[in-house]
């Protein structure tokens, strides 16, 4: 079932001479945990920003196609409607917190949709334990790491208990510990609880392995859709300039002298479990 | 060349962030200061162009201790590209912008012009001579940046993190240029926890973690090393994650490039036949 | 600067950091009103000893003690002020036999005058500054909204304070990286030290606009906007303490009154000289 249907859209910033996306058409399921990728410029920021109506509500401009998401047409709905289906997370986590304590800036979204204090206080309680930062419910956010504040803007969003989240670039600022500690807790919303998560990334080789779909934007348009499997072993993303891991460049060079691994692997333990396999077997 | 003499230094909050560190940083070297969010990286490069002063010890740039030096006459010698290129930008053209160190420096109006033009056309963006910064993409502006450093052609050149938000094109062009100034006898110090980034370019490496130097060596060196890699609580490179776990096949452990690795595993089936 | 350390909020838990912000500002009004009331020496400083409690219940000493130390300066040109100008242009409110100072009570008379006008000026930091050392930020953000101030304002207060601390330590990079391009700071007359600002205010504003603009998508993201009532996660309530205050200030005000009215306060000269 399709929760994000996007036909032939195209998009031109207010001022600008050409569109930034052009002709995009995808289709993202429930339940999916997309990867959105390409090199910088691509446009996948701003198709981000179409899914939860920032574009073309906030920014104005000219927005062409046709978008659905959650089964609303985003031309038609206002930002804060849409926000009650899907959440967007921001690349830089400083500049998504505004309250003093970590706990008020959870709730921002429950107050502003005019919830009932107890029901908000068990909301609250609820995504500060998904995000596994409940001991941090009376800290001011300055006091806070990179990744503890990302963690504060995932709860600030999972509160209001979208359907769908979009996270922009959520781990450039933080280290690679940090980061796995977020992807992690991505997963989890997807695994657990059925959030369909679109994920944009440049680093795969720490965000592959829990997603089932990668859409490649190359110059505002989609160059190609697939498994990561599939993405990570085409030539056509290479050549568009896509990260690919080198757990998988090794499985292609291994390739190219004539020594086939079972699969395309995507993460390192694929990697060691099918070499050991084929060291074994002779 | 940088020497650190047992380097202690405490924030004015008493937060002790290096606590003794002895290093020594040789003319045309590469090197990459990796460890943990706080380990006290950035920390150990601010000491190297003066904008920290050791609270013990001592740092000396060519002979000379930064204790007494102001920070300017020091960047002199030792560029400072920091993370975000818009905590610098602020002219009203890419060219002033360049130029602005030159003035600070009291460099003469031929040298200026000259510098600038070399400037522009070392980094690609001689077509936003007279565009205003602010109106350049992120990508454009962190040359821009860049370009007004390297535009007095300093000895040293430190970078803060120079991988964070860039593609992989991007990073590969860093690569590159990276090893160009490095070609011209330039020093240069990157910090940075991108481990994958430092597998390709195989530099001598300083691992830190709170506060001290846990180890330095090469990168194949000290990426491959599991106990101090934990320590550091960074991620080793995929290729060596992927030979640590194959470890007791008998492989060796301290691979981190990718045709390396091809290689042993060619050589070891072709063993094996 | 050493007088807003004075005010800075700090996270200490104590029986006056816990009392309703409401409440404890209109006991600051009140002692403000009654220093207003009050022109003679002898009754604003017993007004001055008034905070001294509170500061001692709330455990903010040190912090309140500078924030005194930081007002010296000004506390000194006030008393300067009047007693220059009420020298060379004595008026009825201070006893003067032939329209000019000469004798030495009617100097101490002036320099009583001075120095009561001083401690009005003192006895007003002193209150503020208690308020503000145990008043956190988003209590007062609170206080403000259920005060019935529109919300937009709350948040812009709460948000702006939020980001103090931000902006602080990016105006420091800032400066760093702009000083490691040769750009010194301390060194030039007083019109280059002005330019040489330049280069640190403009990133600094720019990106302070880009901030903003981060946190407004932010905002809209959350639903800014879904509804006209807002509810709150947190509710301030009137407890037992702050009854108490209310009504130790209410008594305040109406012993004050009936002074003010009915009893004469000697002033310090009158008694010494008497």
């Amino acid at each position: 079932m399709a929760v994000i249907e996007t036909k032939n859209l195209t998009y031109t910033y207010p001022g600008a001479t050409t569109p930034s996306i052009q002709d995009v058409s995808v289709t993202i399921n429930k339940g999916d945990f997309v990867i959105l990728t390409g090199p910088s410029g691509c446009g996948k920021t701003t198709l981000c920003r179409t899914f939860n109506g920032l574009v073309p509500h906030f920014y104005n401009g000219t927005l062409e196609g046709e978008i659905t998401v959650a089964g609303l047409k985003v031309a038609d709905h206002k930002i804060h409607e849409l926000a009650r289906h899907v959440g967007l997370v921001f690349q830089n986590p400083e500049n998504q917190l505004f309250a003093l304590s970590v706990e008020k800036d959870v709730a921002f979204g429950l107050e502003n949709s005019a919830m009932p204090r107890d029901e908000m206080r068990k909301r609250v309680d609820w995504a500060l334990q998904m995000a596994g930062i409940s001991e941090l419910s009376e800290r001011p956010p300055h006091e806070l790491s990179g990744g503890q504040q990302q963690r504060v803007a995932i709860a600030s969003v999972l509160s209001m208990q979208p359907d769908i989240m979009v996270l922009d670039e959520p781990t450039s600022f933080l280290d690679p510990v940090g980061a796995e500690k977020i992807f992690e807790v991505i997963d989890d919303l997807n695994k657990k609880l059925g959030i369909t998560i679109i994920l944009v990334e440049h680093r795969l080789d720490l965000a592959a392995k829990y997603a089932n779909k990668v859409i490649v934007m190359n110059e505002g348009t989609v160059a190609l859709t697939g498994t990561p499997r599939e993405i990570f072993t085409s030539e056509e993303a290479r050549l568009i300039g896509v990260g690919i891991p080198k757990a998988t460049k090794l499985y292609q060079h291994l390739k190219r002298q004539g020594v086939n691994l079972k699969a395309v692997p995507v993460t390192t333990e694929e990697t060691a479990n099918m070499l050991r396999e084929l060291l074994k077997r002779d | 060349m940088i020497e650190v003499k047992d380097l202690h230094f405490s924030y004015p909050t008493g937060l002790e962030a290096l606590k003794g560190i002895n290093l020594t940083v040789e003319d045309g070297e590469f090197l990459a200061v990796m460890g943990q969010n706080g380990a006290g990286k950035t920390t150990l490069v601010k000491h190297f162009n003066g904008l920290l002063k050791p609270t013990t010890g001592e740092v000396l740039v060519n002979g000379t201790s930064t204790k007494d030096i102001s920070v300017a006459k020091l960047a002199r010698n030792v560029g400072f590209v920091f993370q975000n290129p818009d905590h610098q930008l602020f002219s009203e053209s890419v060219e002033d912008e360049i130029a602005f160190a030159l003035k600070n420096f009291g460099f003469e109006e031929e040298t200026i012009k000259k510098q600038v033009d070399w400037a522009l056309n070392l980094l690609d963006i001689e077509q936003y001579r007279k565009t205003s910064p602010f109106m350049l993409s992120g990508g454009e502006r962190k040359r821009v940046a860049l370009a007004s450093i390297l535009a007095w052609d300093p000895q040293v050149i430190v970078m803060d993190e120079p991988t964070i938000g860039q593609d992989h094109q991007q990073k590969e062009k860093l690569q590159q240029f990276i090893m160009q100034l490095n070609a011209q006898k330039k020093t240069v110090v990157i910090v940075t926890h991108d481990v994958e980034f430092v597998a390709e370019c195989n530099p001598r490496v300083i691992l830190m973690s709170e506060g001290n130097i846990l180890v330095e060596g090469k990168a194949e060196d000290v990426l491959t090393n599991p106990k101090l890699v934990a320590q550091a609580s960074i991620v080793p490179p995929q290729i060596t994650q992927i030979f640590l776990e194959l470890a007791d096949l008998g492989l060796p452990t301290d691979v981190i490039d990718v045709h390396e690795a091809t290689k042993i595993l060619l050589e070891r089936l072709r063993r094996r036949k | 600067m050493s007088v807003f350390e004075g005010f800075k909020f700090r996270k200490v838990s104590s029986v006056i950091h816990n009392l309703d912000p409401r409440v404890k500002f209109f006991f600051v009004c009140i002692l403000f009103v009654m220093a207003i009331m009050f022109t003679q020496l002898l009754a604003l400083a017993v007004l001055f000893f008034i905070p001294l409690p509170f500061v001692f219940l709330a455990r903010v000493n040190r912090q309140w003690l500078r924030s005194l130390r930081g007002a010296v300066l000004l506390a000194v040109f006030i008393f300067a002020t009047n007693f220059i100008f009420g020298y060379f242009y004595p008026s009825s409110s201070i006893p003067n036999v032939d329209g000019a100072i000469d004798t030495p009570m009617e100097y101490f008379a002036l320099f009583e005058r001075a120095a009561a006008m001083t401690l009005r000026f003192v006895v007003l930091i002193a209150s503020f500054s208690v308020f503000f050392l145990t008043t956190s930020p988003d209590h007062l953000g609170l206080a403000l909204q259920q005060s019935h101030v529109p919300y937009e304002f709350c948040f812009a207060f709460t948000t702006a304070v939020r980001f103090v601390p931000v902006l602080a330590d990016e105006a420091q990079t800032i400066m760093d990286a702009q000083k490691a391009r040769g750009l010194e700071l301390e060194s030039g007359n007083f019109i280059k030290r002005i330019r040489n600002y330049i280069p640190i205010l403009i990133p600094l504003i720019v990106n302070a606009i880009r901030r903003s603009l981060e946190l407004a998508e932010a905002m809209e993201s959350r639903a800014w906007g879904a509804s006209d009532k807002r509810t709150n996660l947190y509710k301030l309530s009137l407890k037992r303490a702050d009854i108490l205050l209310v009504i130790i200030t209410v008594l305040m005000l109406i012993l004050a009154l009936y002074i003010w009215l009915y009893i004469p306060i000697p002033s310090l000269t009158s008694l010494l000289f008497a």
